[in-house]
């Protein structure tokens, strides 16, 4: 069978889970947790080092980021001048270029503010950034997006940390058809079938952090995850039968006693 | 101690009171700081790490210094 690979901005990954690196337990858990996942790609946050206790543990000692490929985010940016900032800040830490923007405008659902998003996405891609942009499902901005040269296109399918799962299946369907970048589901994911139904519709890959790291056993789930996101995807792959209202036999009728 | 001497800095929004004289390279090293998994902001500019012993710490220059943690 033919190695189905992930390509996103000219890089290479198998696994087509990405992994979100907070809520966690202990950072103990969190390595654990992305080990079992297969997850090749993990977002990471920047925030100031805590200068009166230096005994704190650093992410970079628990996951190696030349082994997992470390995509910095903007979390809790709400304005373009801040996701700048940022993401810049990122870039001087190790040289990261393949960035997740993620621009809020709505502190209570954590709803994208897309105008301040498009414009961030422009200077950054001007910058040379491969921005990867967590979105709404809306087709028309997402196409913006596409056109300002995002390297990801990733909507909600619920708001952040809800687990609601995919809210609006026919805006995803949408995005498929239209979108050429990666298309990724980023944020809402619950379940694993929800993972499994987001690569059915065709993403070519998903980003969960709270379904995991808040699940009752983060470990195991981050298990169900990953076998959910390849069952989805070789169901996708596979060219389902046609649903139809009408029961059709399983067995053959020849030889019946 | 003679005040002159001292200038008053914002490290991470705190207060810290350094010597005359003094460069980024000995704030970093002063706090420990693993150079290689962090980037520095002096008074919202990016700096270069490679360039920290050249650059002199004023009085109320502010610093970040920021690394990763875990996030979504």
């Amino acid at each position: 069978m033919k190695i189905d690979i992930l390509k996103i901005a000219n890089k290479k990954f198998k696994s087509r889970l990405i992994v979100g690196t907070g809520k966690y337990k202990s950072m103990k858990e969190c390595a654990k947790a992305i080990k079992i996942s297969g997850a090749e790609i993990v977002t990471v946050a920047v925030r100031r080092v805590n200068i009166v206790d230096k005994s704190k543990p650093l992410l970079m000692d628990y996951i190696d980021p030349k082994k997992i490929t470390y995509l910095p985010n903007t979390a809790g940016c709400f304005n373009s001048k801040d996701a700048l900032r940022t993401l810049r800040l990122a870039r001087e830490i190790g040289g990261w270029k393949l960035v997740k923007l993620e621009v809020l405008g709505d502190k209570k659902n954590l709803f994208p503010d897309m105008i301040e998003t498009l414009k961030s996405t422009e200077v950054l891609t001007k910058e040379g950034f491969k921005v990867m942009v967590y979105c709404n499902d809306d087709p028309l901005m997402c196409k913006r997006l596409e056109n300002s040269g995002a390297s990801a296109i990733m909507p909600l399918a619920a708001p952040i940390g809800s687990g609601l799962g995919i809210q609006n299946k026919t805006n995803i369907k949408i995005l498929r058809h239209q979108t050429k970048v990666p298309l990724i589901i980023d944020a809402g994911i619950g379940q694993a079938s929800d993972a499994v139904e987001a690569m059915e519709l065709g993403c070519d890959a998903v980003l969960i952090n709270t379904a995991i790291a808040q699940a009752k056993k983060p470990l195991q789930m981050a298990e169900a995850m990953k076998y959910g996101v390849i069952s989805g995807r070789k169901s996708f792959l596979s060219g389902r039968i046609i649903s139809k209202f009408a029961g059709s036999p399983s067995t053959p009728k020849k030889g019946l006693i | 101690m003679n005040k002159k001497n001292k200038i008053k800095i914002v490290v991470n929004g705190k207060h810290l009171t350094v010597n005359l004289k003094f460069s980024l390279k000995n704030l970093i090293e002063k706090l420990k700081t693993p150079i290689n998994k962090v980037a520095i902001e002096l008074n919202e500019e990016i700096v270069d790490k490679k360039k920290l012993n050249k650059i002199f710490l004023k009085n109320r220059d502010k610093i970040e210094i920021v690394h990763f943690i875990g996030g979504g």
